[in-house]
């Protein structure tokens, strides 16, 4: 019965991007639309003295400029979508992060003014016309910088600092106490460094407000058009939802920095209204790279301890997670319920505890990039595991394998619960190990590096990693703060001649939903492929959604279509019963058609479809037509993991580390479409590999990003990398109809500790014993480190 | 990204573009360099010149002594000349490690030495190379040795008013035997250092060598007592080992987010000994 | 301060004025509304706005489009002749080179003119050719794969 599901279908998407026809918000022109250039602050830290437009306003086809003290006290900025309150009970501090700044600016790229002009080289011209007095502060971009006494403040209401702070586990002295017990216990200081997200396509906003029906069109380049629109309309314009198309038309690319709610977006539809005319505005690279949430950025301190038989009996750790200067739209969720939640890994520690502090600093916000929280988690445990099998001298493989959980199918043996809050839903950690160690030839690597006389270091690293995705249930995420639900909608419209619309609110922006939904939705309807269509992105033709991040898009939006096409055929079988003059609890329904059991009477799909459009012959008290919708709530996360292992050559003279060889075996439950979730798996991997090796961000103690530009913040290229070696094993999600887990965010979430890992592993083998080299390892980090 | 308002002419030769400047000038070559700063308005020109269509300065030829090299060839023309592959092979090295195949479409030699990045890979190349920049102005003609050409950061004895017309590699010895190795910056693919070396090789032993750096200080320079030390020995890995000390002496070492200036001077070192150990 | 200026973009010829700082990308995607060549960047790192320009790949950021004046320039939308795809539209298609789609067109043009200079290109050689254009969405991989799949094609069909 499946002729699509497991197959490496060819997206059906492609033809359009490969003959230059896809259409991203920039590309959408809009009679009599205008231009905006958003004039953003240069310093971290300032007072707004005063701000003078006379002369921009004069200048050449400007139409309107707006600073916020002409945007009505009542928009007060865009909300955080989630609460995580202080320990002792205190409500989270969540200042408003205003559209424009009015008395003050927090970081570099903080908005000051929007000039709208009949051309953006006007409205650029324009904004240099801008006259702005600034008293200048101090910064601090650091976040335990920040929690310092007599640090800047960064809002005058948020004492030390703090946005919140959070802990999850078993009590400290609990952990203490197990920690107490250890023969060896390994400790790490470390930074996950703040990363650039880097979407190819800068964001880009159109706001139009059409004064003959009321209604406003948001085009942005988001990966959640309904979300967007909820939250703007609710929590930040006050304007009637119905009232708002939002539409995500082809998005470049996202990684997590496109699900947010940004000014921009708020800004051109408020502005659009005030001057009657649409407004579009796109980011440059530049701007991008000062605006666009940034991912990880945490101060970590990590302690694991083993018993001498090198099982882990205890894990504490503590990290200062750098939020920003505001809170943006899931930020508090990042450090604690994404991060703290997955400290268990794929190991039996009994005793863990996770203590985050939530810090304010005068830099542009951090939120979810691809992975988020998970490859933090990730990144502390592995790193750990390796640099304890180096101190213990003990093999690194055969250490994860002792304190792997033992198998568990979520459906005989119940999903394993952790110490911090998870059910796991099925796991089988060795066999991916396993598997990877079989392809890296593991023995013969050992005995290479152990003959390596070449000026250079070889080394291996390791990374056995799980994740929590398909986010998740609603009632749960309610429980730890969202203030969204998280399920998905899906609503099938059959037509009359059996053609099949399927209207999702996932949004794919490179994931391929048009193919893979596709596949699912031919599959179990038994019908062509050509026959079904998937519409995803528009708030005017899908009823609902909640987007795509978090590896959800399947597992959730996917399990919504399921839910829908089931209800189709559902009812389907009540018209074919009445076709077929049977009960319809004896048909069976294959290839496309209805069967009475154990007859050849038979009734094709499309017959039905046309009977449900044409209901001359029909059911008593049958509704006609056949369209059907679904709401679609997880049970539960769903937990893919992986073994990921990375083989550096080191340049002894230089420090200079090539990535030889990576290997990665991830089990993502289930697979649709095997090519597709074999892409997702390489670009995850690059990025990944990308922090480990080129990638950060950098701000000096001003609060200037120092490379904030391709010419200094290092995007990884084609010849930074080998080919990818990659194999999966499968184990099926049990709670989804699908089985599947979400392959999304596994690349980067496993390979960053395991390329780290690798160099240490190079550096110890050659005599270097370093606990540490910093990200990205740069070839002055890696030389330093064998200077000592 | 927007450059400033300016007045755009197209030259249709050396002498028109020289003509066409005025007060408030600037020549536009292949614009690699000059079109990102005019788009980041860090450069904001009343008038650009431009003679991307000036064939007389685009040809590579050779001419018996030498190969003239037009200001306005570009990159990749350099990297696929056969010519100078067998006369001065590090040009060619040297020229498929600029930027990217775009670039190299479009970026010109000329273009690249007067703006004289300190980080570009053409100031070393063409110091090891004891190349002449032919340079043209209203006045007429003159030529530069290449000692005298880099005066500092982003600054040249190009004047005012004048275009590159070409520059001339001697057919020497030195070339002959000459490689280009490059440390590069992984985000802009500019030198953090880069050495050019060029040794000629008579009866066994350096008769002549020529040694330059780039990326390390605010300009490219010759590294002398490298020079000097490898004269009158073999070629050898020991040599060249005990040849190559500190070639950043005397000079101020660049220092950055990526190479602070302890790492920077010791990669000097061993771009300098890899360079020359290609020659071997 | 226009300057008048005949271009011809996949075989048509466009004759208009454009002021002296209007950008070859601009010009195409504004004035000609071929917005198939994307803005990625702003300091001509990216690729994502490569164009063919008298045959050879160029950063269409990095070019004034007063200089383009008398150049034949084909962007991504005059890949295809016919109707038929080229072999490096196919390849990308074939080996799913492509996820988001931002990148897929300056990739393509920077491929083809790597495929015209050498027709049966080592992995090192591509990787290495694709040193100007970033993707943020395949990790490469299968990009390597397409450009192989197109060599491929069109040392066959050649």
């Amino acid at each position: 019965m499946t002729k699509y599901i497991g197959k490496s279908i060819k997206r059906v998407e492609d033809k359009r991007f490969i003959t230059g026809q896809g259409s991203y918000t920039d590309d959408i022109k809009i009679p009599n639309m205008t231009h905006a250039y958003i004039l953003r602050s240069p310093y971290a830290h300032a007072n707004i003295n005063s701000i003078d437009t006379t002369a921009a306003a004069e200048a050449d086809g400007v139409v309107a400029i707006f600073t916020g003290s002409d945007i009505p006290e009542a928009i007060a900025g865009v909300p955080c979508g989630w609460q995580v309150d202080f320990k002792n009970g205190d409500t989270m501090k969540e200042p408003p992060h205003p559209l424009l700044c009015r008395t003050k600016v927090r970081h570099v790229g903080d908005g000051i003014a929007i000039v709208i002009a009949n051309t953006k080289t006007q409205a650029k011209d324009a904004s240099e016309l801008i006259e702005v007095d600034y008293d200048i502060l101090d910064a601090v971009t650091c976040p335990k910088k920040a929690a310092e006494e007599g640090a800047p403040l960064v809002h005058n209401d948020v004492p030390n600092n703090m946005a919140f702070d959070w802990e999850l586990g078993n009590p400290k002295e609990e952990v203490s106490a197990a920690m107490a017990t250890a023969s060896h216990v390994t400790e790490l200081d470390f930074i996950n460094q703040r990363m650039v997200p880097n979407a190819m396509e800068p964001r880009s906003a159109i706001g139009l407000y059409d004064t003959a029906y009321d209604k406003y069109t948001l085009y942005t380049s988001t990966q959640n058009p309904h979300l967007i629109r909820l939250l703007m309309c609710a929590f930040v314009l006050g304007i009637p939802e119905h009232k708002v198309r939002v539409v995500g038309p082809d998005v470049g690319g996202g990684f997590g920095s496109k699900i947010f709610h940004y000014v921009e977006e708020a800004l051109v539809i408020w502005a659009s209204k005030e001057i009657g005319r649409p407004i579009k505005w796109t980011s440059d690279r530049s701007e991008a790279f000062l605006t666009d949430a940034h991912g990880r950025d945490h101060i970590t301190n990590a302690k694991m301890g083993f018993d001498a038989d090198g099982k882990i009996v205890a894990l504490q750790a503590y990290t200062y997670a750098n939020m920003g200067g505001y809170l943006s739209t899931f930020a508090p969720a990042v450090p604690t319920y994404l991060h703290g939640t997955l400290l268990q890994g794929l190991y039996t520690t009994p005793k863990i505890n996770v203590d985050v502090k939530a810090m304010f600093t005068h830099t542009n916000a951090v939120d979810a990039y691809r992975g988020a929280g998970r490859p933090e988690a990730t990144y502390l445990l592995e790193r750990l595991l390796d640099l304890a099998a180096l101190e213990m001298n003990t093999d690194p493989a055969e250490l994860r394998m002792k304190n792997f959980i033992p198998a568990f199918d979520g459906v005989e043996q119940e999903g394993y619960v952790t110490q911090v809050a998870l059910q796991y839903d099925s796991g089988n950690y060795e066999p991916v190990l396993k598997r990877a160690l079989e392809m890296v030839g593991y023995e013969a690597f050992r005995e290479e590096q152990a003959a390596q006389s070449n000026g250079k270091l070889l080394g291996i690293g390791f990374s056995t990693y799980i994740e929590a995705c398909g986010i998740a249930p609603s009632a749960v995420v309610g429980a730890l703060g969202a203030r969204a639900g998280l399920f998905e909608s899906a609503q099938v419209r059959v037509q009359p001649t059996g053609k099949v619309s399927v209207y999702t609110g996932s949004h794919s922006h490179g994931q391929g939903h048009e193919t893979t939904f596709a596949q699912v939705v031919a599959d179990r309807m038994g019908i062509p492929l050509e026959d079904v269509d998937i519409i995803h992105g528009d708030s005017d033709s899908v009823a609902f959604g909640m987007g795509t991040y978090g590896s959800r898009s399947l597992a959730v939006g996917g399990s919504a279509i399921v839910k829908s096409v089931d209800k189709v055929l559902e009812k389907g079988a009540k018209i074919a019963a009445h076709l077929l003059e049977a009960s319809a609890d004896d048909l069976e329904y294959a290839e496309g058609k209805w069967t009475v059991k154990g007859t050849d009477k038979s009734v094709g799909f499309g017959d039905v479809s046309l009977t449900a459009y044409v209901p001359h012959n029909y059911p008593e008290g049958l509704e006609p037509g056949l369209d059907m919708n679904a709401f679609y709530d997880p049970a539960n996360f769903t937990y893919p993991f992986g073994a990921h292992i990375a083989i550096v050559e080191i340049d002894k003279e230089t420090g200079h580390v090539k990535l030889k060889r990576f290997i990665a075996v991830d089990d993502v439950g289930n697979v649709i479409n095997p090519m597709i979730v074999d892409g997702q798996i390489h670009g995850g991997l690059a990025q990944g590999i990308g922090q480990a090796m080129l990638e950060g961000a950098q701000y000096d103690d001003t609060g200037q990003l120092i490379n904030g530009s391709y010419m200094d913040y290092c995007m990884p290229r084609a010849d930074d990398f080998p080919s990818f070696e990659i194999d999966r094993t499968v184990t099926p999600c049990p709670h989804n109809p699908l089985g599947v887990k979400g392959a999304g965010e596994a690349g980067a979430i496993g390979s960053t500790p395991a390329v780290v890992n690798a160099v240490v592993d190079a550096l110890w083998k050659g005599g270097f014993k370093v606990k540490d080299v910093p990200m990205p390892m740069t070839p002055e980090r890696v030389w330093n480190a064998m200077q000592s | 990204m927007i450059p400033t308002s300016f007045e755009y002419k197209n030259a249709g030769s050396v002498a028109d573009a020289i003509g066409m400047l005025g007060d408030d000038g600037q020549i536009l070559g292949g614009g690699q360099s000059l079109i990102p700063a005019l788009k980041l308005r860090l450069n904001s020109p009343g008038v650009l010149v431009d003679i991307s269509k000036v064939d007389a300065i685009k040809g590579i030829s050779d001419n018996e002594k030498s190969i003239t090299v037009g200001g306005g060839a570009t990159h990749a023309s350099i990297a696929s000349n056969a010519d100078l592959d067998s006369a001065a092979p590090m040009l060619v090295q040297a020229a498929r490690e600029i930027g990217d195949i775009q670039v190299r479409n479009r970026g010109t030699i000329g273009g690249s030495i007067a703006h004289a990045d300190p980080a570009a890979d053409w100031p070393a190349v063409l110091l090891a190379s004891d190349a002449n920049v032919m340079i043209q102005n209203k006045d007429g003609k003159r030529t530069v040795d290449i000692d005298q050409f880099f005066k500092g950061f982003y600054e040249t004895a190009l004047e005012e008013g004048e275009v590159i017309t070409g520059i001339s590699i001697p057919k020497s010895g030195f070339n002959k035997n000459s490689a280009y190795a490059k440390f590069k910056q992984p985000a802009s693919r500019f030198a953090i250092v880069g050495c050019a070396a060029a040794v000629d090789i008579d009866g066994g032993v350096v008769k002549e060598a020529r040694v330059a750096m780039t990326g390390v200080s605010e300009c490219a320079y010759r590294v002398t007592a490298v020079e000097k030390a490898l004269v009158g020995k073999a070629l050898t890995a020991e040599n060249i080992e005990a040849a190559v000390g500190d070639v950043t002496e005397g000079r101020d070492v660049m220092s950055d987010h990526y190479a602070s200036e302890k790492y920077r001077t010791h990669l000097a070192s061993v771009y300098a000994k890899r360079a020359l150990k290609k020659l071997l | 301060m226009a300057n008048k200026i005949s271009v011809t973009v996949n075989g048509t010829t466009h004759t208009g004025e454009v002021e002296g700082r209007v950008l070859l990308v601009d010009y195409l995607r504004e004035h000609l509304s071929l917005t198939g060549t994307h803005i990625g960047c702003d300091t001509s790192s990216c690729g994502a706005c490569t164009v063919h320009v008298d045959g050879k790949a160029i950063k269409s950021c990095t070019m004034l489009a007063a200089q383009a004046d008398g150049a034949s320039v084909t962007t991504v939308e005059g890949l295809s002749s016919n109707g038929e795809l080229h072999p490096i539209q196919e390849g990308f298609k074939e080996e799913h080179g492509l996820q988001c789609g931002f990148c897929t067109p300056g990739m393509m043009m920077t491929a083809t003119d790597l495929l015209k200079n050498n027709a049966d290109p080592s992995e090192q050689e591509i990787r290495e050719a694709l040193e100007g254009n970033f993707c943020r969405c395949t990790g490469y991989h299968n990009i390597v794969k397409s450009i192989q799949y197109a060599a491929k094609k069109m040392a066959t069909t050649a």
